[in-house]
């Protein structure tokens, strides 16, 4: 009996009190978000007041954004960029990773290594030369600038993960299928993309995400306001000078955080199970 | 049985040689879109920013040739010297506490616990959702006059007058490291779940048997086992967070008196506000130095597993 409380005992403290204070640092600024967002203005800003419970939820803030800012333009920029180029670089990592992974080719190997480096190359060291390159593509200020650019890092990611991925798939299923009379493209798009589909939802996913949360392309290479993304035009198009509209702010960052994080939450297994064997494998 | 094994090699024989020719062609023919795409937007900008980085151009004027007259002007520059030493600090401090805090988390998580995939999820939060926009919420959180950091700390007692987070050197480099702390923890602890996950229960067990406790059993057998785990991850997150800008733009830009300043927030200041295009590039190329020996470290590791 003693040893059973003292067991529980050292169970709290072991466990669940560290694992709430873990869970506390990581989910109260998104309890802050969600709190700021919904309150209106004299009690965002009311020191007396109950900080971290809300008396009357509003929808005041967002009734703003929507009537004063181009939010909407700027949901659907996000949303086209982060499509299209997790698409494109989808296909094109298929591509690669199944060669790279399969088929044998002078150079093979150096291609390999070359694309795990590239998947390591920051963005912050070559922004300010590709904002000249993509002037003279004749795309400045436009959002084709990000869905050329952006599959510069997904594609690496996308082909090194699939690369694990087509390699735990036994080889014998397509040569079967080739001397059956398929052809080697055949193979690939009938036996072998649909055995990897974890990995392909996996890194498409990924890759929405990643285009989604990029920043420095999207700063860079784009000024006006309506072909601006989530991701840049809250924090440049919102704060004016010294003057922070905080609920206004924290309503957009709510809006912009919600699509991915329901993505997320609908396919975490693939998630998980993704990123587990990409530390695994990378 | 033994008659189909043996037939197989005859069935293959006679395309072997065309198939070798074909591989070739169609291995090529599958890789050159992504290799077309990265060579223009992605090596060829990387050669632009050498040769930018040794002319003196600004913006609206392509400049002239002056061989390493940036890199020498920067390295006698002590706003330069002071990036330098922020960037250490700031990825020093982040990686090795990123580390500590990620082996602990991924620690607790490898229990059994209560709706473990729903913890699992909720903790992986901050790395999912858009950085620019949660570091929006720090910064509304490190606020000088309502910060609800200090509110909550000021509740509880734990110290007895405002702290100046965004406002002071040195608070503000304490904030930029907790909010890079809080958006990269998630990776290193599924990262580190994910290796925990494959050490095998029986030697805990045997380890047990021959008396090791608690700790003891962490340091024997968790930790070493761990390790190409930790490598890996250490050195991802030590280039990222090198070239890190997003944090440190939107939460201090650099500030207070360039406390915070950065490579990558200083480069972006140079050659796109001050329009000193030639001077950004090198700062820019400063990182590569640190790409290399991440690269050479991450190679030799992998090679060796």
């Amino acid at each position: 009996m003693k040893r059973k409380t003292l067991r529980k005992i050292k169970r709290i403290f072991g466990l669940y009190l560290p694992l709430a204070a873990f869970l506390f640092f990581a989910l109260f600024p998104f309890y802050w978000m969600l709190l700021s967002s919904f309150k209106s203005n004299p009690e965002l800003y009311n020191l007396r007041a109950k900080r971290l419970w809300i008396q009357k939820p509003t929808l005041e803030q967002f009734q703003e954004l929507f009537k004063k800012t181009a939010i909407l333009h700027w949901l659907w920029n996000s949303f086209f960029v982060s499509f299209l180029t997790a698409f494109i670089s989808m296909t094109l990592g298929v591509m690669a990773g199944y060669a790279l992974a399969r088929l044998k080719f002078p150079g093979a190997e150096a291609f390999g290594l070359a694309t795990f480096i590239t998947y390591l190359v920051p963005t912050t060291l070559i922004f300010i030369p590709l904002a000249s390159v993509v002037q003279s593509l004749g795309l400045s200020n436009s959002i084709w600038s990000l869905v050329v650019t952006y599959p510069t890092f997904l594609i690496p990611f996308c082909t090194w993960m699939l690369i694990a991925y087509f390699k735990s798939i036994p080889k014998e299923m397509e040569e079967c299928a080739m001397i059956d009379g398929c052809s080697r493209i055949g193979a690939m798009v009938r036996i072998v993309l649909p055995m990897a589909i974890p990995g392909v939802v996996f890194s498409t996913m990924f890759s929405f995400t990643l285009s989604w949360n990029e920043f420095v392309y999207a700063l860079t290479f784009i000024s006006s306001t309506t072909h601006k993304t989530m991701s840049v035009a809250v924090p440049t198009e919102l704060i004016r000078g010294d003057a922070y509209f905080w609920g206004e702010l924290m309503a957009a960052s709510l809006l912009g955080s919600v699509p991915v994080a329901l993505l997320y939450s609908f396919f975490m297994d693939y998630f998980i199970s993704g990123l587990t064997a990409g530390a695994l494998k990378g | 049985m033994t008659s189909a094994v043996q037939a197989k090699p005859q069935i293959l024989k006679p395309w072997a040689g065309r198939l070798v020719k074909s591989e070739t062609i169609t291995g090529y023919g599958l890789i050159s879109p992504a290799v077309f795409l990265m060579l223009l937007l992605l090596a060829y900008p990387f050669v632009l920013a050498v040769y930018i980085s040794l002319t003196d151009r600004v913006l609206g004027e392509p400049g002239k040739f002056i061989s390493l007259r940036n890199f020498i002007k920067l390295l006698q520059d002590s706003l330069f010297r002071q990036t330098v030493w922020n960037s250490f600090i700031y990825t020093v401090s982040t990686v090795f506490l990123k580390m500590t805090l990620g082996i602990i988390l991924a620690v607790l998580l490898n229990q059994e616990i209560p709706h473990r995939n729903l913890v699992r999820g909720a903790l992986l939060l901050p790395w999912i959702v858009p950085t620019s926009l949660s570091v929006l919420t720090w910064l509304w959180m490190f606020d000088s006059l309502f910060s609800v950091v200090n509110y909550i700390l000021l509740a509880l007692g734990l110290i007895s007058k405002k702290i100046p987070w965004l406002g002071d050197p040195f608070w503000a480099m304490v904030s930029i490291i907790t909010v890079n702390t809080w958006r990269g923890l998630p990776f290193f602890a599924i990262s580190l779940l994910a290796g925990l996950m494959t050490i095998p229960k029986e030697l805990y067990e045997a380890a047990e048997t021959d008396g090791a406790r608690g700790f003891r059993k962490f340091w024997h057998i968790t930790l070493p086992l761990l390790q190409p785990v930790i490598a890996v991850v250490v050195l991802f997150s030590t280039i990222w967070t090198f070239a890190d800008f997003q944090i440190v733009y939107i939460l201090t830009h650099g500030g207070p008196i360039n406390a915070t300043q950065i490579f990558a927030t200083m480069a972006y200041d140079v050659a796109l506000v001050a329009g000193r295009i030639g001077e950004g590039s090198a700062i820019s190329l400063f990182l590569f130095p640190a790409l290399l020996v991440v690269i050479f470290l991450m190679l030799r590791y992998l090679r060796r597993d």
